[in-house]
């Protein structure tokens, strides 16, 4: 991290240029660069993946286009379970991160004072860390013989959770309740920034006028704060969602073959099947089922000025 | 019934609490397990004090190399998405031109797209062009998709930005060059830096992308990754510890520095 300090040197100087009244090209030399880098490393590969999901062929003979549109559909026929439980797992992922994450963004915001600083440090600290590392450590939390399991045991919860299928037996580790765990685990942070960023411009005052009219606590929070909040908790869901639907780390880690998720598939496929037609295909299909989720999303919270 | 009034109203802190627990847990097991001395080669059970993994950082094959790998690639990526990234946000601002819209939507879908889909289609294009995965593609992929994270930092800085700094500064016979230099520079700067910090943390973290694009090479993520698989040498544990203690210190002293400037204008 040292190197940070050697900052890089910064962008041309627009100014340097004629001045911008008559620069009008000043804009479009700015943007060239960095736009170029995105179409060619960011929209030509998809347009590359669009061809590779429509090839036929094999490795030794070569791939050709032959609009072969069945592989679509066999792909979805043959891992529509893994789809299934991909939106699944993150959608639960998704609201225990609102579920926990609203408290402690509340907390930031308004109740922390002078250990504000220091949460905030807590929150953003793990971002710097080796997620790889931090997710698994909780095979050892979620060991067999470790305490979360024994606890759990002894109250009951694994009766409850193994009758829902969360769990299987006396373990957590390799079921899909690990997995969600993993999942909300690894992008709370991403729900807990923007929720604080929204609570923190709320007024105070709002909160003291309510209170002044005799609302309780409860609904002050139901009908002032999360309402206002409400930029936040889109920003918020959309940034854990889309990442954890298409996430294969924590399945892989803390999962078995029953919780495989979309992302395992396509990278099953694409590094070790080498089946490229396929595992393109998968990689369309989950990009435009996201891309269609997030605009019905914005579109119904009415919040499309936010991106 | 005072401890359910008492509950009552320190719900947001108790459950708050318990939340930033969740977070930091890993993190505990992680330092705890540092000083651990595991009978075979997986360290997931707690065995024997040690301090052995500690005096000896590097003493697992190839761990410290790709340390250096990802230490490289992120100083790089974090350059090139700075200087990038920087201009485009720059050009968003402060002119108005033609298909400003498309830019914007360009910007804001690489965030918006899971990484396996972004990863799996960036190798597509590498194997159509017959290029050799290895350092240089890894260093493209990490610029192109930390680029919009810093237009996002820079831009929300120059946006609260009062342009009329600058028109002083010209009023007082400042060429254009001194104004960028000496007044927009210093006050982009905060959000610059954040791009950058931004930038160097999620190309040193990334997983998913260096995956499918690394060929042979080994990054530190990748490193771990296989060592889930072989047998996790307690020396992981010592990184994971050592890169904590440095990022706390990091966003302290950057919290620090950026809140005594407040008080300063204030």
């Amino acid at each position: 991290m040292a190197t940070l300090s050697e900052a890089p040197p910064l962008a041309p100087v627009p100014e340097k240029k004629p001045p911008r009244k008559r620069g009008r090209l000043v804009p479009y030399w700015l943007l060239l660069p960095g736009l170029l880098w995105l179409v060619i490393f960011f929209a030509l590969p998809m347009i590359y993946q669009a061809s590779t999901s429509v090839q036929t062929g094999s490795l030794e003979e070569g791939y050709k286009v032959t609009w072969h549109l069945a592989t679509y559909w066999d792909a979805m026929s043959e891992y529509w379970p893994q789809f299934l439980r991909s939106l699944l797992y993150a959608g639960a992922a998704t609201i225990l991160c609102l579920v926990l994450g609203y408290p402690l963004a509340y907390l930031i915001a308004f109740r922390a004072g002078r250990w504000r600083n220091l949460i905030m440090v807590l929150v953003i600290a793990p971002f710097f860390t080796s997620f790889l590392i931090r997710t698994l450590a909780w095979k050892t939390i979620l060991a067999d013989s470790g305490p979360v399991v024994s606890t759990l045991n002894t109250l009951h919860v694994l009766d409850v959770t193994n009758w829902l299928g969360w769990t299987s037996g006396d373990r957590v580790l390799a079921t899909p309740l690990a997995v969600v765990c993993g999942l909300t685990y690894n992008f709370l942070p991403f729900m807990i920034l923007p929720l604080y960023t929204s609570l923190e411009r709320i007024d105070g005052r709002l909160h003291e006028a309510a209170g002044d009219l005799y609302a309780r606590p409860w609904t002050t929070f139901r009908k002032v704060t999360f309402p206002l909040s409400m930029p936040g908790v889109v920003s918020g869901t959309l940034l854990t969602f889309i990442p954890a639907a298409g996430d294969y780390v924590n399945a892989e880690l803390l999962g078995s073959t029953d919780t495989r998720m979309i992302g395992n598939v396509i990278q099953t496929q694409f590094l070790r099947i080498l089946d490229y037609p396929t595992a393109a295909a998968l990689s369309f299909i989950l990009m435009a089922a996201i891309l269609l989720m997030v605009t019905i999303y914005i579109r119904r919270a009415g919040t499309e000025d936010l991106v | 019934m005072p401890v359910v009034n008492w509950l009552k109203r320190h719900f947001v802190v108790i459950a708050g609490l318990l939340t930033l627990g969740y977070l930091l847990l890993p993190n505990v097991v992680v330092t705890v397990f540092s000083f651990n001395k595991p009978k075979g080669r997986f360290n997931y059970e707690w065995q024997q004090f040690s301090t052995a993994a500690w005096k000896d950082p590097c003493g697992v094959a190839d761990m410290c190399g790709s340390l250096s790998i990802s230490l490289q690639i992120a100083f790089w990526a974090t350059a090139g998405a700075t200087i990038l990234g920087t201009m485009i946000a720059f050009a968003l601002v402060r002119y108005r031109f033609r298909a400003r819209g498309t830019v914007n939507s360009l910007i804001f879908l690489p965030m918006a797209m899971p990484e396996v889909v972004m990863a799996a289609s960036l190798l597509t294009l590498f194997l159509n062009l017959g290029a050799q995965l290895g350092f240089w593609t890894i260093l493209i992929a990490h610029i192109m998709f930390c680029l919009s994270f810093v237009v996002v930092a820079v831009k929300a800085r120059v946006m609260s930005m009062d342009p009329r700094l600058e028109q002083a500064a010209q009023d007082l016979y400042a060429g254009p060059a001194q104004t960028f230099l000496r007044v927009t520079l210093p006050i982009a700067a905060p959000g610059i830096a954040a791009g950058a910090l931004l930038s160097f943390a999620l190309s040193f973290d990334d997983f998913i992308i260096t995956n499918f694009n690394a060929g042979s090479t080994v990054t530190f993520p990748m490193f771990v990754w296989g060592s889930a698989q072989r047998g996790t040498p307690v020396q992981i544990n010592v990184i994971g510890t050592a890169m904590f203690l440095v990022a706390v210190l990091l966003v302290l002293s950057s919290m620090l520095i950026s809140n005594r400037r407040n008080k300063q204008k204030a």
